[in-house]
Parts: C-alpha cells; structure tokens; sequence
C-alpha cells in the first residue's frame, strides 16, 4: 500500500476520541437528560479513542515492518 | 424544531471534513497513469476493497432510506440484507468475479464489449452514466433537504459544500481516493450511529421492549400483532403485511431479480473488487463485505423501528406530512436529535454527512471511468495518450458532479427515495443481470441476442409500469401512464418487484431466441476467460481452506440463514 489507510483513521478516531472525552469531563450534566442520564461523550469518547489507538498500533506497526530490511 | 448544534459538534464535523480532504492531498502524488486514477493501480488489498465495496453503497438509500422502511414496514425491511444483497454478494464473489478481474476489463460495460459486441457495451455505458448522475443527484437531494428540515441549514449551501468537498477529493487522488475515504467513513457510521441505537434500545426496554410496543404499532394500521417484528411469518398474502408483497414476489422480485441485478452488474460496487490486488483479493471482496452488510440491518432499520415505536406508544416523535402519514424519511435524523447530546450529536451527523458523501464518491468514480473509458475513448475521441484520458477522467468529475447537483434540483417527487431508486433499477438493471448470467454460462449467447435481449427487457418493464398502478395512486410517474390500468398492487414496492420479474424474464427469453437465431459473433478461443466453461478453473486449493472464497462463502450464506430464522 502507498498509504496505509489505517494511518489516517487512527489519527482521525484518536482525535475526534479526545475531543470527546473532554467534551464530557467538563461539559453541563443537564445536557445528559436526553441520553438517558448517561454521560455519552465521555464514555464513547473513551470507545473512539480505544479504536483510533489500534489502529494506530497497526499502522504503525506495519510501517516499522516495512522499513526494516527482510532477514 | 430545529436541533441546536454547538460548537463542539461543528469542530467535530471539521475534523472530519479535514481528514477526507486531507486524504485526497496525500494521495495526489501517486496519481501518475489513468490506471492509478480510474482502478487503483490494481493494488488495493483485500479487507480494505471489501469495506469500500459495502460503503460505497452505503448511500443516502441506505442510512436514511432505510430507516424510513424499517418505520413504515418494520422487520420485513431486513430482506434488503438477509435475502437480497447477501446472497447475491457471495454470487458475485465466487461466480463472477474469475471473468470481471480475469478479463481485465476496466469497466463492467468494458465487459459486455469483450464478450458480446460494441452495441450491447454503448448501451449499458450510456444508461449507467445517467443513473448513475440521478443515484448521485438524489443523495445529494436527500442529504440537503434534511440538513435544511433539521439543522435549518441553507439548502443550496449544503448541496454545494458536499459537492465541492468530494469533488476535491476525488479529483486529487481519484479511485484511491474514494475507496480509502469510504473505509474511513464506514468506520464514523458503525461508530457515529451505534450509540443511537444502545440508546435506543436501553430506552424502549432492549428487544423484547422493542417487539412488545411494535405489537401497537401493528395492530393500529390493522395487521396481526408481529408484523412489524417478523421478517418472514406473514408474507402469505400481500395484504397481510405492511409492505404489501407475497413470498414470491419478494423472493424473486428482490431476492432474485433486483438484488443480483444491482450487486453482480452495477459498477458502483463491482468496481471496487476490480481495483483488488489479485484475483484472490478481488473474489473475497464482496464475501469479506457481506459481514459487516449481515449487521447493518441492526445499525440502520432498527432506528426507524424504534423511532416509528416511540411515535405509537408516546405520541407524535414523527412529524406528519400533508397526506396524513408520519414523515419516515426523518426517523433517522429524528432519533439523533432525540437521544443525542450535544457532542455526540456532530459525532451522529457527521456519520451521516459520511454516509452521503461514500454514496456520491462512488457513484462519480463510476461515472468518470464509464464516461472516460467506455464513452469518450470508444466514440469520441479514440487513441489518445493516457494523459489524456487522465486528464478527462478528471474533467469528467468536475461536469459529473455538476450534473448531479441539476439532477439534484430535478428530485422532488417521491416520498421515499427507496422507491424511486428501486423503480430506476428495475428498468435498467433487471433485465441486466439475464444478459450476465447467459453472457457468462452459455457461450452459445450472441452479440445481437443480449442487445435486443436487453432492450426488450427494458422496453418490458417501462410497458409494464405503464399498465400497473399501486393502490391508492393516480396514473403518473408511479404507473399507468400508457392509459389503461390493467392491475393494482398492494403497493409501490410490490409493483416494482413485479416490474424487475417481468423484464428479467422478457430479457432472459429474448436473448437465448435471438441467440438461437442469429450466428455466433465470437469464436470459443476469443471467449476463453469470459465465459464459465472456457475458462480454466481457478485452483483455490494453493491457498490455506480458510482464505478460500467457497468457504468464505458458506460461511457467510450459513450466519444470513441463522439471521433469517431468529428473526423469522
């Protein structure tokens, strides 16, 4: 592959994670009263952030195979 | 009601907008010969052409569109998946796949050139393109008029915003381009919608919730009790069930008819495993697509249930239209401003912004490659440079989406996009997949046969629908427009299934008696990789029994019979 399309998914899920869970850290706990009183950008934050963070993991870890020469 | 967004939401759909753009920039580099911009240089792996392959589907039909018949028909909207596309996606990996990528051809009209004549090529070339700019067009429609009805967002602005953003996109890095952002947007819709429906269902009290306020749904439009929850249990009779069709009419009209004919023939998707690594890669494109499809009923049908449920039982969550009926093509964007707070709110609408933009990617890559290749090389200015077929593959995106965005203003009549598409695919591509299906498996098929073949079958279906009317409509667009009404549907939906059975057949029985009667334009040594029995077996036995796209396949049929039996 030319670019690994792993690479920009991760980085994309990892941020919009991080946007998230901070979102919900400090976001007004009235706005929850729709989702069931459950504090969902925290928690799917966390979700996004796991997801884009495997991805990464797998890009990145093809590219190091990829740089080092076959033994 | 407008939903409010917040700034949190606009940055998260930036972000977004950011990245497919950005993946665009990164590719343009690599974009040197027309075969890098029109098939991906051939070298896309496996997992990620198969996830294009399901996303590039995955259109405004798809997400809203089904949403809105999960809301009006229940259950039975799962034949969509279950019976429909699955089936056919195995088809098309393990039987069709050996000629599309062993061929070579560019292009599925490219196809038809090699194994029956120029006529039969023209003809598939010109009524794919201008489908294809409507399918586009009317996603394009769809998207913006929701973002208008629920975000007040101006409609004009929407419709050019998309455009120029895939525009851009397409034409920096083409092919490539669209199938590696339709893996990304794949990812935000699995991940942009399945807090919807935890929500959903957390609410409604998990499935057995789910099924119990269905129960009132049902009984109040006057079926038995199940049957907005059953796939299967009351398609004895038409009238028995909301989508007002009888088992042989959906097992033939979609699970046969329709459904082979969009996924084994139609170039949006086919051209995805076209641009695979091997042909290995290309078989197990559409098997590794229909995983993720299997589920999808769960991701898109299930909000409009759910919606259409807390409708009955709570009262008023759907607007009503001027004709009385719930507004189902707002289930969807409904239940993201019901359950949704602000955050993830952007997360769900830039899922659907996704969504819209995968469907009108593929739509313009097939478009520009069909236009290049099969009209512009073939007829209009042939034997010219590569660079100059790069060139206006990439002019073509520009005027293909120009033209999508006309056809775009010209879409205002259908209350749900589902129908109209369905009747468009069964004009063009019912009558098609008889032509594949002789083409590839009866060498005996001529040139002469599968074009007058396919413009009888056409020409049957437009009769057809002339003749016909759903119940409850005038003569017009929907039917009967040739003056005499010889029979009434139930419903839309069962006339067009009926429509795709009748001009499959009529295609089916006119090729093989004008093949019979006219003399082979092609001899067996020109034929040999185009049709099944000239063509040597592929030996799978090289590749471990699990990479195997046979057993693939039985694996994928046997989890879709699972599925049809739980939720029978």
């Amino acid at each position: 592959m030319k670019l690994d399309v792993r690479l920009p998914i991760g980085m994309m899920f990892t941020l919009l994670g991080a946007i998230l869970v901070v979102y919900g850290l400090v976001s007004d706990r009235a706005i929850y009263a729709r989702s069931l009183g459950i504090n969902v950008n925290l928690w799917w934050g966390l979700v996004l952030l796991a997801f884009g963070a495997v991805m990464l993991a797998f890009a990145l870890r093809f590219r190091r195979r990829a740089v080092m020469p076959p033994e | 009601m407008h939903i409010q967004l917040g700034a949190i939401d606009y940055a998260i759909l930036i972000v977004y907008f950011a990245f497919v753009l950005g993946i665009g920039w990164a590719l343009r580099r690599f974009i040197k010969s027309g075969d890098d911009f029109f098939l991906s240089g051939r070298a896309i792996p496996a997992w990620v052409a198969g996830l294009a392959f399901m996303s590039a589907n995955l259109g405004a039909q798809e997400v809203i569109g089904m949403g809105a018949s999960g809301a009006k028909y229940g259950m039975m909207t799962s034949h969509f998946y279950w019976l429909g596309a699955i089936p056919a996606m195995v088809f098309v990996g393990i039987f069709m796949m050996p000629f599309y990528y062993g061929s070579r051809a560019r292009s599925v009209p490219e196809y038809l050139k090699l194994r029956f004549d120029e006529k039969t090529r023209g003809f598939n070339a010109i009524t794919f393109a201008v489908m294809t700019v409507f399918s586009s067009g009317i996603s394009m429609y769809a998207l913006s008029k929701l973002l208008e009805l629920i975000l007040g967002w101006d409609f004009n602005a929407s419709i050019l915003v998309s455009a120029a953003i895939v525009l851009v996109y397409i034409f920096l890095g083409g092919l490539t381009s669209a199938i590696y952002n339709e893996v990304l947007q794949f990812f935000l819709i699995v991940l942009g919608f399945l807090p919807l429906i935890l929500l959903g269902l957390k609410d409604v009290g998990g499935w057995a919730g789910l099924t119990a306020k269905l129960q009132t749904v049902a009984t109040q439009a006057g079926f038995a009790p199940g049957a907005w929850s059953s796939s299967w249990r009351h398609l004895s009779n038409a009238h028995a069930n909301p989508m007002g069709v009888e088992w042989f009419g959906l097992v033939m009209g979609l699970g046969f008819v329709l459904s082979f004919g969009y996924w084994c023939t139609d170039f949006l998707v086919v051209q995805r495993a076209m641009a695979a690594n091997s042909m290995s890669a290309a078989r197990r494109t559409p098997l590794l697509a229909a995983i993720p499809k299997m589920l999808f009923p769960f991701l898109v049908i299930l909000p409009g249930m759910i919606a259409i449920a807390l409708h009955v039982t709570r009262g008023g969550l759907l607007p009503i239209g001027a004709d009385g009926t719930p507004n189902y093509n707002l289930a969807v964007p409904v239940m993201l401003g019901h359950y949704l707070p602000t955050g993830l709110l952007g997360l769900g609408l830039t899922a659907l912004m996704a969504s819209f933009m995968s469907g009108m990617a593929g739509n313009v890559t097939a478009f520009n490659t069909v236009w290049t290749y099969d009209i512009y090389q073939s007829y209009i200015r042939p034997g010219q440079s590569d660079k100059h077929y790069l060139r206006m593959g990439q002019a073509a995106t520009v005027f293909g989406i120009l033209l999508s965005v006309a056809a775009a203003y010209v879409t205002t009549r259908f209350n749900n996009i589902m129908d109209m598409l369905q009747l468009v695919f069964a004009f063009v591509n019912a009558p098609l997949f008889a032509t594949f299906l002789l083409g590839m498996f009866w060498r005996r098929t001529t040139g002469h046969g599968a074009f007058f073949g396919l413009l009888i079958g056409t020409g049957v279906a437009a009769l057809h629908n002339g003749l016909v009317l759903p119940l409850g409509d005038v003569p017009g667009i929907k039917g009967g427009f040739l003056g005499t009404v010889l029979h009434t549907y139930p419903s839309e939906m069962a006339q067009n299934f009926w429509t795709a059975i009748f001009a499959w057949t009529a295609c089916f029985v006119a090729t093989i008696v004008i093949s019979l009667l006219t003399k082979r334009n092609k001899s067996d040594e020109e034929l040999k990789g185009l049709v099944y029995a000239l063509t040597p077996r592929l030996k799978d036995r090289e590749s471990p029994w699990y990479k195997q796209p046979a057993t693939l396949g039985v694996i994928v049929l046997g989890l879709t019979v699972v599925l049809n039996v739980i939720f029978w």
